[in-house]
């Protein structure tokens, strides 16, 4: 670790995703993620990576899956739109289990939407988003700093368990600067891994890349593979942040810029005299149930703050069983609520009318 | 004396090609080149979406099974991290020239260090026979019954003709495997097409017109026949591109 | 404490760099800060504008919803801000650009002709870094302490050559009585 410098966070990502070793940077414009392309399209040719402007984001994913075959660390990044055109590329390289990062710096949809930030493409992250049965690794940084740490993290877990991880922004985490401590410069050496194709140098038998199986109970049985590493990470990996929740007695659930905006209305709840405390989810898959599980135990209640129409909402119902009255406050569209919106939800969940 | 054995970088998979369908011609010309070359052990080859899907299961380097049309990005991303590699894709005309042209388009004119084996028969046989974008004119497929009118399906394209167009490509020939002549000269430019990736040349395609008996609803015979008398008037014989006579090898 | 502050006006009139300058000032001491741009379509003409956020404790949201100081480069920010800044704030106004005064009684308001200062002194592109120079003599978290080095950052090494200028903005900025 050095000293701090002020960054934005899309650059963040950049630098962080360099220090922790990827030589390889694919991907295709679009606001409000371009940031991270202009920085590796300066830095990889100097340092002897890989910058290639694909022809689409279609494209560039296939890259992603060529690269990640070899078995070397790789990324793209897109925005809302950009990732949905990516899903078939991501469906293969789940379905082949190969690691790698792709960032989605959120902006409002359906559609083509608009460029303000967003956290709708929530669903589209975490319940697979392409084909098939499968999973993605989701971090969702709400700082400069976490836009850096986690993408290390991101990198990592997604070689440890050999599949595609995503590091879900949006534009306004993106876009903000703030100071932030990079990461140590990670040795890059390669070590070859016994599954990626490198050329059979006479030997070994050859190595195949694919995800296609004809013979459905061989299918049926990388599923069922596939599920059981899940059902691991869901019991080691979850991450969360949580704030003043000791004598909580409302639980705000936020991650991203909506965690931000939350922090200032817990805090001022707790001037006005309400016991509340907020659950930040790090990763949204594996999402931190159990954390929401054993909350449910003490709060009289929730309140779930996003950017999209109510979409984690739904993982908090799951996660407590529907024991406990969950509260919406949301903006849509690229709009942002702000502490004062936030603080009304509370007061609503505390029982008072009086907003 | 050995007078006939299978190329080494052919696996000993049994094909699951039809009777008279050239996929087993043209993979075996690809191994040939890659045994003569020398190159088995530093290849990676991409199988596409269509009726070589399975080629990962025939030849013996590496392999990786790409989405429909998306080889030539694939490549792209193991040639630009294994520069040292050979890599080759394997594609047919649905995939090469329908869903995947904006890949292929777009490698060629980076002039992409990869070779590309093109197999156009005019049809889409692994779903059964529909329209192909090289179908011929008035030729009758399963979504063409009354046969192919340009005036609603459009003109087939004519891939080496488009690419060589570009400025990006090293290499763009067409060759056939529908007699021995013929056959003989494709494995001249298929290993002509290795040879230049090894020398750093750059983006090579190689379109063979083949034979689809099957769908074309022919027999093995007969489907040769066509060839002559109607895929080759249409899609002429020869190279349309050999850039680097002269020039430098590029760059990586 | 934390001061939360606001910049807004026209695309090209220099917002996002005068926030930048006010986040490097912020990186200098040593504080927490943020800054985050509006970001879109408009490059020059739009509207645009800046929240920093400076404080002496971790930053919760770097939305500056409610601005502590508000500067407006332009009439219609005066008009889409005026009435967000918290009592006892402070409103920086280019009054060569804006034609009325600020309606608030419970803000302290300080009016400066940058736009013109700029245009006088040859600096036309820089009445940004002038109402910077203003905001350091005037708030009391801005100490002028250092203020040359917080230029040298944020003009990059590519653009050494503007650093006499910006200095002399922040000159002009801050001997305006």
């Amino acid at each position: 670790m050095g000293n701090k410098v002020l960054m934005k966070g899309n650059e963040a990502i950049a630098e962080a995703a360099i220090r922790s070793g990827c030589r390889h940077y694919l991907g295709y414009p679009i606001t409000p993620q371009t940031e991270l392309a202009a920085y590796m399209a300066k830095r990889m040719p100097k340092i002897g990576g890989v910058f290639l402007q694909a022809e689409s984001e279609i494209a560039a994913i296939n890259m992603v899956y060529g690269v990640a075959a070899t078995g070397r660390r790789v990324m793209t990044s897109s925005s809302s739109p950009g990732i949905s055109l990516k899903q078939e590329g991501i469906s293969y390289i789940a379905g082949s289990d190969l690691p790698c990062l792709i960032v989605n710096v959120q902006r409002g949809g359906p559609g083509l939407g608009g460029i303000q930030p967003s956290q709708s493409d929530y669903f589209q992250a975490t319940k697979g988003g392409g084909h098939g049965d499968y999973h993605l690794i989701v971090v969702a940084p709400s700082s400069v700093q976490e836009m850096a740490q986690l993408t290390g993290l991101a990198f990592d877990l997604a070689e440890k368990y050999r599949m595609p991880a995503m590091l879900l922004a949006d534009g306004t985490v993106g876009q903000m600067m703030e100071p932030v401590e990079l990461p140590d410069e990670k040795d890059v050496e390669f070590t070859e891994k016994d599954w990626a194709v490198t050329g059979t140098k006479m030997q070994r038998p050859h190595h195949i890349v694919n995800s296609l199986y004809l013979v459905p109970d061989e299918l049926e049985r990388k599923n069922f593979e596939r599920f059981e590493r899940y059902r691991r990470i869901q019991e080691t990996e979850a991450r969360y942040e949580s704030f003043l929740m000791d004598d909580a007695e409302i639980c705000v659930v936020a991650f991203g810029i909506a965690a931000r905006v939350s922090k200032n209305a817990v805090l001022a709840a707790r001037a006005e005299g309400l016991k509340v405390g907020m659950i930040r989810p790090i990763t949204l898959w594996p999402f931190p149930s159990q954390a929401l599980k054993e909350a449910a135990d003490r709060v009289k209640g929730f309140v779930s703050v996003e950017l999209s129409m109510g979409q984690m909402i739904e993982d908090i119902k799951l996660a407590i069983s529907c024991r406990k009255p969950v509260e919406l406050v949301n903006r849509a569209g690229g709009m942002i609520m702000s502490p004062d919106e936030v603080l009304a939800g509370i007061r609503k969940m505390n029982g008072g009318d009086n907003q | 004396m050995i007078v006939f054995e299978k190329p080494k970088s052919l696996t000993d998979a049994e094909l699951h090609y039809c009777p008279g369908c050239t996929h087993g011609i043209i993979h075996r010309l690809v191994a040939e080149a890659i045994d003569t070359l020398g190159i088995e052990g530093r290849t990676i080859g991409i199988a596409p979406v269509g009726c070589a899907v399975m080629a990962y299961n025939y030849f013996s380097c590496d392999m990786v099974e790409a989405a429909h049309g998306r080889a030539p990005a694939v490549a792209t991303g193991i040639k630009r991290s294994l520069p040292e590699n050979i890599v080759f894709t394997y594609q047919g005309d649905g995939d090469l020239a329908s869903i995947g042209m904006a890949e292929t388009v777009h490698a060629a004119t980076r002039n992409e260090n990869i070779t590309v084996i093109f197999v156009n028969n005019a049809i889409y046989g692994m779903t059964g026979g529909q329209m192909a974008p090289t179908s011929l004119p008035g030729q009758i497929t399963q979504t063409s019954p009354y046969g192919r009118d340009v005036k609603t399906a459009g003109y087939p394209v004519k891939v080496a003709e488009l690419l060589s167009a570009l400025d990006g490509p090293e290499f763009i020939a067409r060759v056939a495997v529908n007699n021995v002549k013929n056959v003989k000269n494709a494995k001249k430019i298929i290993q002509k097409a290795f040879e230049n990736q090894i020398d750093g040349k750059g983006f090579s395609l190689v379109e063979v017109i083949s034979a689809c008996p099957t769908n074309w609803g022919m027999t093995p015979q007969n489907a040769l026949k066509w060839i002559d008398e109607k895929m080759i008037p249409y899609y002429p014989l020869g190279i349309f591109k050999n850039k680097s006579e002269g020039e430098e090898a590029i760059e990586r | 404490m934390t001061t939360g502050i606001l910049i807004a006006g026209f695309g090209g009139q220099g917002i996002l760099f005068a926030g930048k300058f006010l986040a490097n000032m912020g990186m200098l001491e040593g504080r927490h800060l943020s800054w985050l741009p509006s970001y879109g379509p408009e490059m020059r003409g739009g509207t645009a504008n800046c929240s920093v956020v400076l404080s002496d404790d971790p930053i919760g949201s770097p939305i500056v919803n409610h601005p502590d100081v508000l500067v407006a480069m332009n009439l219609p920010s005066l008009d889409k801000y005026e009435d967000e800044v918290v009592s006892g704030g402070t409103i920086f106004v280019d009054s060569s650009l804006i034609g009325r005064k600020v309606k608030r009684a419970d803000v302290r308001v300080i009016y400066i002709p940058a736009t013109q200062l700029a245009h006088e002194n040859g600096i036309a592109t820089l009445a940004n870094m002038i109402i910077v120079g203003k905001m350091m003599k005037e708030c009391d978290f801005l100490p002028y302490d250092g203020i040359e080095q917080a230029v040298r950052t944020v003009v990059s090494a590519k653009h050494a050559d503007l650093f006499d200028v910006n200095m002399k903005a922040i000159g002009i900025g801050y001997q305006y009585q």
